[in-house]
């Protein structure tokens, strides 16, 4: 056996490339962390603000900071619709995995395909004066591969779509990941999701859309949309953002 | 050590016809239908494995008298994902838009054949300085097919390039009917099919003797 190979050396140099290299990575980690950080919360502030009509694309972390001065963030009680004071590092996902702060979806009650729940939400409001504008809601559902996140501007009556815009999904790219496609989300605004009863009755046709009620369906990606409609379904259900809807149309809000 | 620069061009270069890596060689087929649906992602995806197979080489070159052999594939496995999971962290920070589309597949560079390949071929057989160039070279083997397919998937299957419509779509009020296979991963099979076909037709020593 040459010296390369006794054990000891084998132990020291497995002992030190380990060493070596986890102090790399972690200080890799470390260092870049911040910027990570300042990159996803652009990202999601950028695509609350597409979704609003306020921003058009792209936009400069001054411009998108100086826009996100005009939103204001709250926490919302699903069960009550009431706004409630924000948890200490509140994280709507982190919430939907802990058993103490999620609802457990089951069977029929999870069209939108998530399982799980967090039992407080984020919602963002836009205001002109004392007057509410713009209501943003965070939605999220399965669609054929993923599970697809987006935010639903709606105005005031709840009722008309402002803006739609997916910003995280893993769907086929150029079919179902259509979904974010400006061609598409342009068909949104205007449209309405809700009925005078305040039932969520959107709907993703095949071909073009009639009424106000129904928008064009993805081609080629039967499965995306219908995943799009249940998301939609299920958040402006009453088991979603339902009774905060009620108290925004009672003009509690 | 002489520095050998005819040797040095030959390993530089010859990866990208003569002996491409996914051509000639199959590997790393994996990424190369996945990242390819446009161009700016098998760009950068071309440039992160680049620079992995690169750096790994030049490293584990210059340790490789100290690596045991019984310990070899996990030392350069080592190396290699401390590698990755670098250019990963990179990515999200400064390329966070692209990054987002690559998703896992820089993680999964770990286990691109190329990379454990060139590493194991010949950075435990050379010196630092010609396993970088080898790693280099085999990088840009990679990274031309990539590119290529990349180009036509784009191309016809959307009608942009690097987001510019080229061929504008009916989908967008054009003309051009978008090729919707070219956007599933399972085209890039086809082309890259037709790739090593027009390549072994180029260079015919490429072409295996039949079993």
């Amino acid at each position: 056996m040459s010296k390369k190979e006794s054990p000891i050396k084998t132990i020291i140099v497995a002992v030190v490339l380990s060493l070596v290299c986890s102090i790399v990575v972690s200080f890799a980690a470390i260092k870049l962390k911040p910027q990570q950080e300042l990159n996803k919360e652009l990202d999601r502030k950028r695509n609350i603000l597409i979704a609003a009509g306020l921003l058009e694309q792209g936009g400069t972390q001054g411009e998108i900071e100086e826009l996100f001065k005009q939103v204001e963030t709250h926490v919302v009680d699903l069960e009550t619709g009431e706004l409630v004071e924000p948890p200490k590092n509140f994280n709507q996902r982190k919430f939907a995995k802990d058993p103490e702060t999620n609802k457990v979806l089951e069977g029929k009650a999870d069209i939108a395909g998530i399982k799980k729940r967090s039992q407080l939400a984020n919602v963002y409001l836009v205001r002109d004066g004392q007057q509410l504008d713009t209501v943003i809601l965070p939605v999220h559902g399965y669609g054929l591969w993923s599970t697809m996140y987006g935010f639903l501007a709606l105005e005031p009556d709840t009722t008309t779509v402002v803006g739609f815009k997916y910003y995280e999904q893993g769907e086929t790219a150029g079919l179902g990941g259509e979904v974010e496609n400006p061609t598409w989300r342009a068909f949104w605004p205007g449209k309405e999701v809700l009925n005078e009863q305040g039932e969520p009755v959107i709907k993703l046709v095949k071909g073009a859309a009639q009424n106000e009620h129904q928008v064009d369906g993805l081609s080629g990606a039967t499965l995306t949309s219908n995943g799009v409609e249940n998301t939609l379904h299920y958040w402006l259900g009453k088991d979603g953002f339902g009774p905060f809807l009620a108290k925004i149309r009672a003009g509690e809000i | 050590m002489a520095f050998d620069t005819q040797e040095a061009k030959s390993v530089l270069f010859s990866p990208i016809f003569n002996n491409n890596p996914i051509a000639l060689q199959v590997l790393g087929i994996c990424s190369a239908l996945a990242v390819t649906s446009k161009l700016e992602t098998a760009l950068v995806m071309s440039l992160a494995l680049t620079t992995v197979v690169a750096l790994s080489n030049f490293l584990i070159s210059m340790i490789r008298n100290q690596i045991p052999s019984s310990i070899r594939i996990i030392v350069q496995m080592t190396i290699i994902a401390s590698l990755v999971i670098l250019v990963d962290q990179v990515l999200k920070a400064y390329a966070y838009e692209v990054s987002k589309q690559l998703s896992v597949f820089v993680g999964l560079i770990i286990t691109n054949c190329i990379v454990m390949g060139r590493a194991e071929a010949y950075a435990m057989k050379n010196g630092p300085v010609m396993s970088f160039l080898d790693g280099l070279g085999n990088g840009l083997g990679y990274s031309v097919l990539l590119i290529v397919v990349g180009i036509i998937r784009e191309l016809f299957g959307s009608g942009e390039l690097l987001g510019y419509t080229i061929l504008p779509s009916t989908a967008n009020g054009g003309w051009y009917e978008t090729n919707g296979m070219l956007v599933l991963p399972a085209s890039s099979f086809f082309i890259i099919g037709f790739l090593i076909w027009a390549l072994r037709t180029w260079k015919k020593d490429q072409v295996e003797d039949n079993e």
